[in-house]
């Protein structure tokens, strides 16, 4: 009698998945912080975005440089078109991501204003999507057959 | 990823304005160009090295000398009756980093300063013979916590340290005070981004003035920590009592009192990160409750869009102050020429030690200018005094701050704290005649 088991796991390597959480959690911290300083200018909110930002940053850096090598260790997989879409967004993440740590290195409400809130929300929105795509599961061609 | 994030960086940075070439930079009404805030602030840090041999350059009838050397940090300078010479030597502030660019920004800046641990004391310097080489030199008071103004009234010598002022009794002659001081008022203390105390004594003695420097560029430590900050203290020399004189002073970095007209002068460090073009440092009469837009606005009611919530109801208070110096030169120094001054060209006005720019992509500053008075006003362009201090266009040789004017000697004494010595500017010969 025959069974067909088949494997499904995330697109990511469980290492990565924990460094892809970073930037998830800080820049939407990051976002939400943006957010309550421009409604109350309490300069702490600012303070906090900074940090979650240059926190995001140094998750976004290895997250980078593990989805460019998975990228090419991975060019015949059938998930490369996943793989590719999610290099794209990790990419546009951290580059937002640092265009906004200047941003917030400026002073006072030039920290944010229009441009520091838009960048949060850009570089939320990459890792939130990233994340999607990453922690999804999905089958692959190690379904075994007997 | 690499081009797409130099192209990002490019699109960003390509905002940034360019400066105005001609522009008018310095004197009662300075061009003033738009607000050209950039991602990244423009920074130029020279970088130090040492003298060699080589002195600062001097007009043509004046010589320079080192009087003395191997201080620690040495900021302002106090002229006692007998010719001896009071140098404050310290570095202040406990300001803590509370965001990435402080702990990244701090150390760029550092790059730009002497290594050299604050002194925390005054020494005495005596050049009896006016050879232009201090013949004695003593720890006069030790144990101070970063002092900088001092003055000296009838047989009283106070020091600003940068959280109290301080009264030492002194005897003509004395070369040395071991007694502590006796505490005239604690001075604003919590932070001290800025933590220079300038002190100058009123006319008739009888009041102090210190000036006391922001805790942040333009409120970036939020409002909270600005009360009585960016102001000028009057304080009660008998009582200690104090009552804010100014406000909106950013950084008040020299006061002296003008001799003609006894008024209260001071040389102010306004704000960084708006340009290399703005906003002008200046030298300014500080009138009796003055609000001069610190940090709601800057040269009178332009308004600095970075602080919020905006104060309209204070910008309409704001006062222009007199004269600007030029942006980011960092004006520490200020002395009064008295009777004639240095001759030529330089015998009536206020000599200004500028210790120099970082927020720049040209240096400016690292030279002591010389503004010229008529009836107690500024009266036409700054001109060079003591240059010198740059060695081309990106090494620092020295860093002028304080500057004293010395009547009996016909000298000016420039404290350095990058290579950590006091010159003197003696006249040696005949000197060309004022040019207005």
């Amino acid at each position: 009698m025959a069974t067909t088991t088949v494997v499904t796991r995330p697109l990511i390597h469980p290492l990565h998945g924990i460094l892809l959480a970073f930037p998830i959690a800080l820049f939407t911290t990051a976002l939400l912080s943006d957010i309550a300083y421009l409604r109350s200018a309490e300069i702490q909110w600012t303070n906090f975005a900074s940090w979650a930002i240059t926190g995001a940053m140094v998750g976004s850096g290895a997250v980078l440089l593990w989805a460019i090598i998975s990228l090419v260790a991975h060019r015949r997989s059938p998930a490369f078109r996943s793989r590719l879409i999610y290099l794209i967004l990790v990419v546009a993440m951290c580059a937002f991501g640092l265009v906004n740590a200047f941003q917030h290195s400026r002073d006072a409400w030039s920290s944010v204003g229009t441009v520091g809130l838009t960048l949060s929300i850009l570089s939320t929105l990459c890792a939130l999507l990233a994340g999607w795509i990453a922690y999804s599961a999905r089958g692959t061609a190690e379904g075994v057959s007997r | 990823m690499t081009r797409l994030l130099a192209f990002g960086l490019a699109t960003l940075l390509a905002s940034t304005g360019l400066s105005h070439a001609q522009a008018l930079r310095t004197g009662p009404n300075p061009d003033l160009p738009p607000l050209t805030e950039t991602l990244v602030p423009r920074m130029k840090i020279a970088d130090p090295t040492g003298w060699n041999g080589e002195l600062p350059t001097v007009p043509a009838g004046y010589a320079i000398t080192a009087l003395a050397t191997d201080f620690q940090i040495p900021r302002q300078m106090l002229l006692l009756p007998n010719g001896d010479i009071l140098v404050a030597e310290g570095r202040g502030g406990y300001a803590p980093k509370l965001r990435p660019k402080d702990v990244i920004a701090g150390y760029i800046k550092s790059l730009g300063t002497s290594s050299v641990k604050g002194g925390n004391r005054i020494t005495l310097l005596r050049d009896a013979d006016n050879d232009g080489v201090a013949e004695l030199r003593t720890e006069f008071i030790t144990g101070l916590n970063a002092p900088y103004g001092m003055a000296l009234v009838g047989n009283e010598i106070f020091v600003a340290n940068q959280d109290a002022l301080l009264r030492f009794p002194y005897q003509e002659g004395q070369t040395q005070i071991t007694e502590p001081g006796e505490e005239v008022t604690k001075l604003p203390r919590r932070i001290n981004h800025h933590w220079t105390k300038s002190l100058a004594a009123s006319a008739d003695g009888s009041k102090l003035y210190v000036g006391v420097g922001s805790n942040s560029n333009v409120g970036e430590r939020g409002m909270d920590v600005e009360e009585d900050r960016a102001v000028v203290w009057e304080i009660d020399r008998a009582s200690g009592a104090h009552r804010v004189f100014a406000t909106g002073i950013r950084n008040p970095t020299a006061l002296a009192i003008e001799p003609g007209t006894g008024a209260l002068w001071a040389v102010v460090n306004e704000r960084d990160e708006l340009g290399p073009d703005l906003v002008p440092d200046y030298l300014t009469s500080v009138q009796d409750g003055a609000f001069y837009g610190w940090p709601y606005s800057y040269w009178g009611q332009n308004v600095d869009p970075r602080v919020k919530p905006e104060r309209p109801d204070l910008v309409e208070q704001a006062i222009a102050p007199d004269y600007a110096l030029g942006s980011h030169v960092a004006a520490l120094g200020l002395s009064f020429a008295t009777n004639g001054g240095m001759g030529g060209e330089y015998s009536e006005g206020a000599f200004v030690g500028e210790h120099g720019s970082w927020n720049r992509p040209n240096l400016a500053g690292y030279k002591v200018a010389f503004v010229p008075f008529s009836g107690g006003r500024p009266n036409g362009e700054p001109r060079d005094f003591v240059t010198g201090f740059l060695e081309g266009e990106n090494t620092v040789r020295g860093r002028p701050v304080g500057v004293l004017f010395d009547e009996r000697t016909r000298s000016v004494l420039i404290a350095d704290d990058l290579s950590n010595t006091v010159w003197k500017v003696t006249r040696v010969g005949p000197v060309s005649a004022a040019v207005q």
